[in-house]
């Protein structure tokens, strides 16, 4: 080798065909530093320790099967093949798959997170929507497998029958799980009619829960113009979406309580009301015939009776007045008349005919005096006790 | 998708129950119109009741392409 000339190129394919044969299918344990998720899908970073420091890349084709998103400062195993890059002259760790390198790294990149998004304001309360109180429609991320669902299901039917849950189903463990609860999420934000949406499963490894620690998620919540409820594993558990989430339940099954009204409460308000309403109708009834009573009561109304009362007294004592008046001019009138009848009696034409005087009628006209008489022409002569004719 | 707007939201209604409520117990208020409130009130009241007791879940599906489709309960297993 001292006296051999190599090219370039040749040093190079030694020195790759060396180090891919002896490094293959390793194990590294490090830090991520520098980490960069290209638009292609395939993750570039560096894994480093105190003295050295190797560049890594991670295809799409693998890290879609890693399920959760390294950020820098975790530590991590990555398993993969050194190769080299004769180009660039430089070697890199081809990686196939990476996990934690222990809990406490998951933990320490959800703090860092956490902390990171709380900085951002995303966790405000101030900038929580409002749960609805009466939901007509209610969103649901969830799996459509899954015992959350299942739960969630039995409330709504119990507390609220008359809401109605719209599934945008999802995938909620496993790698590439964040992916669909942010396109659920999404999606249902592209409709109009619904009211809230729960985002949740149920209980599960740290691991299983991390599609709700991921950053995209949190962000697809707190851009969500739907209010979020969420509801991750059971009560000891906190995610970072609990934190974005407008309100954070303990459980699937206390999400859907939050969620929805309780139909016995909502009974209990409309017996109450129609007690009520009754109550105080039946008061304002009362109220009104008594009012009726004291304006019949009062002086307006009584005042005018009592002048009629006044009037008719006066027009019954006239009355009897006049009555009186007029029997006694009756009577005056009549005693008048039986002097007059006697008079009248007396000079009655038949008492004169009765003493021997008679009356002569010549065509029916009584003759008073000579002149009126005609000769030779019928007579009639009246008596007292008939007539003749001469 | 064209929003269904259902004519009067079981929210609306209980809302106008209290409101009534409130008008009812308002002494100035008028016998005729009082009389009348009483009367939508209790119309309503009836009706959310059995708008409740009639309730029966609705469930379903959404499509990516943003369409509905029946959820079927047997697609729930057991865990």
């Amino acid at each position: 080798m001292e006296n051999q000339i190599l090219t370039v190129s040749e040093l190079t394919k030694e020195i790759k065909y060396s180090l891919e044969e002896n490094f293959s299918r390793i194990s590294v344990i490090g830090e991520i530093s520098n980490f960069k998720s290209h638009i292609s899908g395939h993750w570039y970073f560096n894994l480093k320790d105190s003295g050295a420091v190797i560049n890594c890349t991670m295809w799409k084709g693998f890290n879609s099967q890693v399920y959760f998103t390294p950020a820098d400062g975790m530590k991590v195993i990555v398993n993969g093949n050194l190769t080299v890059y004769p180009p660039r002259g430089n070697y890199q760790l081809d990686s196939r798959s990476m996990k934690p390198a222990g809990e406490g790294e998951l933990q320490a990149a959800f703090e860092k997170l956490k902390q990171k998004l709380k900085s951002e304001g995303m966790f405000d309360e101030e900038i929580k929507k409002a749960i609805p109180a009466f939901p007509q429609r209610i969103g649901i991320v969830t799996a459509i497998g899954g015992a959350a669902l299942k739960d969630m299901i039995s409330v709504a039917a119990r507390r609220f029958p008359l809401v109605e849950l719209v599934i945008s189903p999802s995938s909620v463990q496993g790698a590439g799980a964040a992916d669909t609860i942010v396109n659920s999420i999404k999606q249902l934000n592209k409709r109009n009619d619904i009211d809230v949406i729960i985002v949740g499963r149920g209980g599960g490894s740290i691991e299983d829960l991390w599609p709700f620690n991921e950053e995209i998620v949190a962000r697809v919540i707190y851009s969500s113009r739907i209010p979020v409820i969420s509801a991750v594993g059971h009560e000891v558990d906190f995610t970072i979406s609990d934190f974005v989430a407008d309100l954070r339940a303990p459980t699937p099954s206390a999400a859907m309580e939050l969620a929805t009204p309780d139909i016995n409460e909502v009974f209990g308000f409309l017996n109450e009301f129609l007690y009520n309403a009754s109550t105080q109708i039946e008061s304002v009834l009362e109220t009104s015939s008594e009012g009726i009573k004291r304006f019949l009561n009062s002086y307006a109304i009584r005042y005018p009776l009592d002048q009629v009362r006044k009037n008719q007294q006066k027009i019954d004592h006239l009355t009897g007045y006049l009555v009186q008046n007029i029997e006694k001019k009756m009577l005056l009138y009549r005693s008048k008349l039986s002097v007059l009848n006697k008079t009248i009696s007396v000079l009655d034409i038949n008492n004169t005919l009765k003493r021997g005087f008679v009356l002569v009628k010549q065509n029916s006209k009584y003759i008073t005096k000579a002149k009126q008489f005609i000769k030779n022409e019928d007579a009639e002569l009246q008596f007292s006790d008939g007539e003749i004719i001469i | 998708m064209a929003k269904k707007k259902i004519k009067n939201s079981f929210e609306e209604d209980l809302k106008r129950l209290e409101e009534i409520s409130d008008l009812l117990e308002n002494e100035d208020y008028g016998l005729d119109d009082s009389i009348t409130l009483f009367e939508e009130g209790i119309k309503l009241s009836k009706l959310c009741i059995s708008k409740l007791k009639n309730a029966e879940l609705k469930i379903s599906k959404l499509k990516t392409d943003l369409s509905e489709t029946p959820f079927e309960m047997d697609e729930i297993q057991e865990d």
